[in-house]
């Protein structure tokens, strides 16, 4: 049962092969059977027992929405009603939320079942997970390894089947980087096209949350739920929202896609180039049509964003001062002690470095030779981008610069650990919605490969997607211990 | 040496819209702490703001009434501080691009007219409160105030006085007021002001080092605080020290400012562009239908005042210092068919003198502008006096009834009738041979004496010109 997709999964709880309580205890089962991965910070057995009896009852009753009784899970950064939302920190270890992120509402309005919250690098800054107040999540084709992150619960738990599908969230690659590190697939929407209204801010410019699931058919199913104009978000956008699973099977005949040349270049490992390849290949196959494009820009990424996201991590995280709720320490003698040592006891040391960071940018004086410079380079990079689709339809490449890695074994080199984001990075920064798919792997690790659309144009890239995972099976396999 | 006193002045007057700048919740005064903050007020994680298109609108209308560039497009930006009645350690508010720039606003100072020049107005949201009473040495916070839109209004250094900094901070005060853009309640704290002061040796060009005086509640203290703090620095700088740059507190018990911070200590806000908040833009159609929307302003009012009804400058100055003064007075004028004048002499003299003495505005005025508009009508066909008119007007002050009712319950009513005054008369020179004589031997000023006895006889009612012809017939006989 644990193998199936989202899609089989909503066919055979509406023609009964299963009730939606049974496989949530299954699902539920599993978790706890697999809980050495870390992938969940919080399981919430008994509020899914409750939903999927409700969600059985709607089945019965006929007209219940499409994942009605489909168990899911959510990134630790969506604000969940009366459930701990920490957001992988110990400043929000005790934080019960008061409200339901909009993502969240829209699950449970499209009947879907929550099984608990998901492991996450601290506010969602780090590419491996290893930053979380509850420790390093294991990715499942190698436990000694990293699942990538920020999103790496997410990864990890539907990777090893413990959840047919998982909400995450995309800042700089949090979504398509853990995809790719743990063999799943995974999108990072347009910006604007999904509700930030809930999901802990990271950096507001550039977050975006997503579905990440086992197949594109599935991540479709999921957008579906989670898209949407939301008038409590500013940012988010109020155009339709298409049927996201109408264009799945649309041919590839002359599809053009752009392949630029920085994304190739001598940072990329051999072996992952040739993996790239051979994807690029089964499109060729399919009648697409390969286009040489350049992005002069994409090298000034890395510095841009972080000085953007930093920036804006800088305020975002100002509320979490001890004073109203989260962490607050013990007997402070006055309000800076206050401050200082209920800050100082719960962010964890990227946390710190990268407040730090922006604060240092928006400082008078550097302001403009840092925060002002960068947004040009996000608007220089932007249009990298734009030209570059006016030519093609998606824009292919790889997501991380090489698979996975050990736990442990880059955390000494922060700056190390942020050029592995070169390929996700620039996506972020020109608000563009991009896709990360499993495409083979490399000593058993897996790689990923990225496709790249047009704003709001999320249904090409799942037609894109999809008809690559009719040809291939890299997102059928699992793990070992995991079959 | 002579010294030239350099005053700017910043506004922050709270926006009258029902609902908060960036949230659903109410932004009315005096509720229980912490029951008109909702998620977005307490700054819960993942919160995030939506702006209310009111604020915008009433920028825009204050923009257009102090004939400023409104601006076609302008930007939240965030700024940075932490403080507990501040939710989000940082407040959004306007920076580069304000939604308001330059505009201007004329005062009337010594009888001249004098422009202040508005470098820009902005909107932003108002902190909560931190209170430090029944706390045990403790800190409360209140966060209903949290998020109430503030337009903050920022004059050009152009103020050489206190008196010319009252006179700009009323005419504000009364200008959004008329826009019904804000209350004005200056107890509640929905008028506020900062003031820039420097001094200079007069004639120099450039700037004295200025300090800032923060949230001076009341015209009276605005007035206080720049004369105490103009005086300090005078006699700093003439024992030969140096002005400081700094925030100063101004305490209206010991009448004095002193230091809250140095621009050492200062904060660096370090502004950005809120990347929660989209950029306004303001539209041609929005521009058109708020112009279209605006009331007759305070300064177009008086001109009109003078010229439509010939009123003084200073009456008219007082009647339309409010909207609904001006209204009262221009009803009255309708409503009772008499001249201006004695409308605007009732108005400004016996009404707004009992108002003061209740303690009442205008809008909570006992005697409709209809009732006084009856009242005003008897004194202009003769059915009452003007004296007695007074005492009718101090009935109505504490009943219902019109001034007919109340002529008539109190036969006050004037005596026309010439047989009954000519026998008051001739009693009464029956009675005062003396008085007669004098008269008759040239003493004109008598005359006033029968004057005064017929009316005390007739208990006032008696009318004063017919009283006059009747004894002048009678003496010279």
């Amino acid at each position: 049962m644990h193998t199936k997709t989202i899609a089989q999964l909503a066919q055979g709880l509406r023609a009964g092969d299963y009730s939606s309580q049974e496989l949530t205890e299954a699902y539920l089962a599993r978790i706890k059977q697999h809980q050495d991965l870390n992938s969940f910070i919080t399981v919430t057995e008994h509020q899914a027992i409750a939903a999927a009896k409700q969600a059985d009852a709607m089945l019965a009753a006929g007209d219940a929405p499409f994942l009605t009784g489909v168990p899911m899970a959510h990134k630790d950064i969506f604000c969940t009603l009366g459930v701990k939302t920490s957001c992988g920190s110990k400043m929000l270890d005790k934080f019960i939320s008061p409200y339901n992120a909009t993502v969240v509402e829209k699950f449970n309005a499209a009947g879907a079942v929550s099984l608990g919250k998901l492991n996450m690098d601290e506010f969602a800054m780090g590419s491996s997970n290893e930053t979380s107040f509850y420790g390093a999540v294991k990715n499942p084709w190698a436990t000694d390894c990293v699942p990538g992150g920020s999103s790496g619960g997410s990864a990890a738990a539907v990777a090893a089947r413990l959840i047919p599908g998982a909400t995450g969230t995309d800042t700089g690659g949090s979504i398509r980087q853990p995809a790719a590190l743990c063999s799943i697939t995974g999108l990072k929407p347009t910006y604007g096209r999904v509700s930030r209204y809930g999901m802990i801010a990271y950096a507001s410019s550039l977050d975006q949350g997503g579905p990440m699931a086992q197949t594109a058919e599935d991540a479709a199913l999921m957008l579906q739920a989670m898209a949407g104009f939301d008038p409590k978000d500013s940012t988010s956008v109020d155009c339709a929202v298409p049927d996201y699973s109408a264009d799945l099977n649309n041919s590839l005949a002359g599809l053009k896609i752009g392949l630029p040349k920085e994304f190739f270049d001598e940072a990329l490992n051999s072996e992952m180039a040739a993996t790239i390849e051979a994807a690029i290949n089964e499109y060729k196959k399919m009648g697409a049509e390969i286009i040489e494009v350049s992005m002069p820009n994409l090298k000034l990424a890395i510095p841009a964003y972080y000085v953007i996201a930093p920036a804006e991590c800088s305020a975002n995280l100002s509320r979490l001062d001890g004073v109203r709720y989260g962490h607050r320490c013990e007997n402070p003698v006055d309000l800076n002690d206050l401050y200082i040592r209920s800050r100082g006891e719960a962010f964890g040391t990227e946390v710190k470095r990268r407040i730090l960071i922006g604060t240092y940018a928006l400082s008078e004086g550097y302001y403009d030779a840092y925060y002002i410079k960068a947004q040009k380079i996000r608007r220089l990079i932007s249009d990298d981008f734009n030209k570059a689709l006016e030519q093609v339809d998606v824009i292919m490449g790889p997501v991380s610069p090489s698979p996975t890695f050990g736990i442990g074994e880059k955390t000494d080199d922060p700056i190390e650990m942020y050029l592995a984001d070169i390929y996700t990075i620039a996506i972020n920064l020109a608000g563009l919605p991009a896709m990360s798919i499993p495409a083979g792997f490399i000593d058993n690790k897996p790689v990923g490969l990225q496709i790249i659309g047009n704003y709001f144009n999320e249904a090409k890239l799942l037609n894109v997607a999809h008809q690559y995972q009719q040809v291939t099976d890299w997102h059928q396999q699992t793990p070992k211990g995991f079959e | 040496m002579q010294w030239e006193t350099v005053i700017g002045l910043e506004i922050h007057t709270q926006l009258a819209t029902k609902s908060k700048i960036f949230s659903g919740a109410a932004t009315a005064y005096g509720a229980e702490p912490n029951t008109q903050a909702c998620a977005v007020d307490l700054g819960l994680p993942g919160v995030l703001p939506v702006l209310n298109e009111d604020v915008v609108r009433m920028a825009v209308k204050f923009g257009l009434a102090i004939e400023a560039e409104v601006a076609d497009v302008s930007v939240f930006a965030r700024k940075n501080y932490f403080y507990p009645d501040s939710p989000k350690g940082y407040q959004i508010s306007q920076m580069d691009h304000p939604i308001v720039g330059i505009g201007h606003m004329d005062i009337e100072i010594d009888g001249a007219t004098k422009r202040i020049g508005i470098t820009r107005a902005h909107l932003e949201e108002d902190a909560g409160k931190s209170l430090h009473e029944n706390f045990h040495g403790l800190t409360g916070i209140d966060l209903n105030r949290s998020g109430t839109p503030l337009l903050e209004i920022v004059s050009e250094p152009d103020m050489h006085s206190a008196k010319e900094a009252i006179a700009y901070m009323r005419k504000i005060h009364e200008l959004v007021q008329y826009l019904e853009i804000s209350d004005g309640n200056m107890q509640e704290g929905s008028f506020r002001c900062d003031a820039n002061v420097s001094i200079r040796p007069k004639g120099q060009a450039e700037y004295g080092t200025r300090t800032e005086l923060k949230n001076i509640n009341s015209f009276k203290f605005v007035e206080k605080a720049i004369n105490i703090e103009v005086e300090r620095q005078i006699e700093i700088i003439e024992n030969g020290g140096k002005i400081t740059q700094e925030t100063r507190l101004y305490d209206a018990d010991k009448n004095e400012t002193r230091s809250m911070r140095s621009k050492e200590e200062a904060n660096d806000y370090r502004y950005f562009p809120d990347p929660d908040l989209l950029p306004v833009f303001i539209s041609e159609e929005l521009r058109a239908a708020v112009k279209a929307d605006l009331p007759e302003l305070p300064q177009a009012k008086r001109e009109r005042f003078i010229a439509e009804y010939q009123l003084d400058a200073e009456t008219a100055g007082v009647l339309s210092s409010s909207k609904t003064l001006a209204h009262y007075f221009e009803a009255l004028v309708k409503a009772s068919g008499c001249d201006a004048k004695t409308c605007s002499n009732w108005v400004t003299g016996d009404l707004l003198g009992a108002l003061n003495k209740q303690g009442l505005d205008i809008a909570q005025s006992p005697i409709s502008y209809d009732r006084l508009g009856g009242l005003l009508q008897r004194i202009a066909d003769n059915t009452i006096s003007g004296k007695i008119a007074k005492q009718v007007f101090e009935a109505m002050l504490n009943s219902k009834d019109s001034a007919d009712a109340i002529i008539e319950s109190q036969g006050l009513k004037q005596i026309t009738d010439s047989g009954a005054i000519e026998a008051i008369i001739d009693k009464i020179i029956a009675d005062n041979p003396g008085q007669v004589e004098q008269y008759l031997s040239g003493k004109d000023k008598v005359f006033g004496f029968f004057v005064g006895q017929t009316m005390k006889a007739s208990q006032g009612k008696a009318n004063p010109g017919e009283v006059n012809k009747i004894l002048q017939d009678k003496l010279k006989r």
